[in-house]
């Protein structure tokens, strides 16, 4: 068995990853949170979350507080079992490799 | 990929679990400072008592009560103040030396579980003073503030648990001890953070002497 072939293209950007990880346990996190929980830039953020959002990982809420937008973001399930998944396929290939 | 890297991935996944979910920099000298500041405000309202005694006050009518309620009330946002100054300033501090922000996503989350219960209990204990209960203010002081521990701990320093537990079994003692109120409250209040925050600096903030 070859567990390379278990491990998902789409996380190996540390920035999607992370985003991954924070939703996990957290259900619902505003654009401006995980900015600060990853420390990284708006552009930046926002691209790879388009990634996420394309191959629905993860869900988009628009709303509003007071005029200003608000966008927060979760998880969906098939995000969560791709997430799962990786990193039972990490996990395997540390193993494999002891 | 080898190994290592995939090691580090894991532990990169679980530190950022960790920081999006808890507050860790709670100081525990910040809680040391709030059991000094309840101790000091616990010993100034049993002055005011024994003044309120001594001048023959026991139980003769409300009109003066009012200054009795007046140095009281003084007493105590006085150390809802120094507690909270103390509180905020020792945390501030060891969240600049872990080069984190003090107002982030978790912190947000930590106060929100805590001024949940406390609210409520806020409420409860106005209705406690408008029903002329004012024996029982101690105890229900002590297990919402308890319960706002307990809930707020999972979002924190796990081990603010333990501290919860004891301030709500030490209300539920008050609440059958009346006449205590005081006592209790500063046990609860000065004593139990003294012990706690010191713990809480020894197992997590100490610098070892080698």
């Amino acid at each position: 068995m070859n567990p390379i072939g278990n491990l998902n293209k789409i996380f190996e950007s540390r920035i999607r990853l992370g985003v991954m990880s924070v939703l996990m346990v957290n259900e619902e996190v505003s654009f401006n949170d995980l900015k600060e929980v990853l420390e990284v830039t708006d552009g930046n953020l926002a691209s790879h979350l388009s990634t996420l959002e394309e191959n629905t990982y993860i869900k988009v809420h628009k709303g509003f507080i007071g005029r200003k937008t608000n966008t927060t973001y979760s998880i969906t399930k098939a995000g969560e079992k791709a997430f799962k998944g990786h990193l039972a396929a990490l996990e395997a290939m540390i193993r494999f490799t002891q | 990929m080898n190994e290592q890297q995939h090691l580090e991935t894991l532990s990169d996944i679980k530190r950022i679990m960790e920081r999006s979910t808890r507050f860790m920099s709670l100081s525990g000298l910040g809680g040391i400072g709030a059991g000094i500041s309840a101790l000091l405000g616990a010993w100034l309202a049993e002055r005011a008592l024994e003044d309120h005694y001594a001048a023959g006050g026991l139980y003769s009518g409300r009109a003066e009560n009012s200054d009795l309620v007046f140095r009281l009330v003084m007493i105590a946002l006085a150390v809802l103040l120094a507690a909270l100054g103390t509180g905020f300033y020792f945390t501030w501090r060891k969240a600049r030396q872990q080069g984190l922000r003090v107002w982030d996503p978790s912190a947000r989350k930590v106060l929100f579980h805590l001024a949940v219960p406390l609210a409520a209990g806020g409420l409860f204990i106005i209705g406690l003073l408008y029903n002329q209960q004012p024996a029982l203010v101690a105890p229900a002081c002590l297990v919402f503030y308890g319960l706002g521990l307990a809930n707020a701990a999972k979002y924190t320093v796990t081990d603010i648990r333990y501290l919860g537990y004891a301030e709500i079994l030490l209300g539920v003692i008050a609440m059958f001890n009346p006449y205590h109120g005081l006592l209790f409250w500063a046990l609860g209040f000065g004593v139990l953070h003294i012990v706690y925050g010191a713990l809480m600096w020894w197992k997590y903030e100490r610098i070892p002497a080698e």
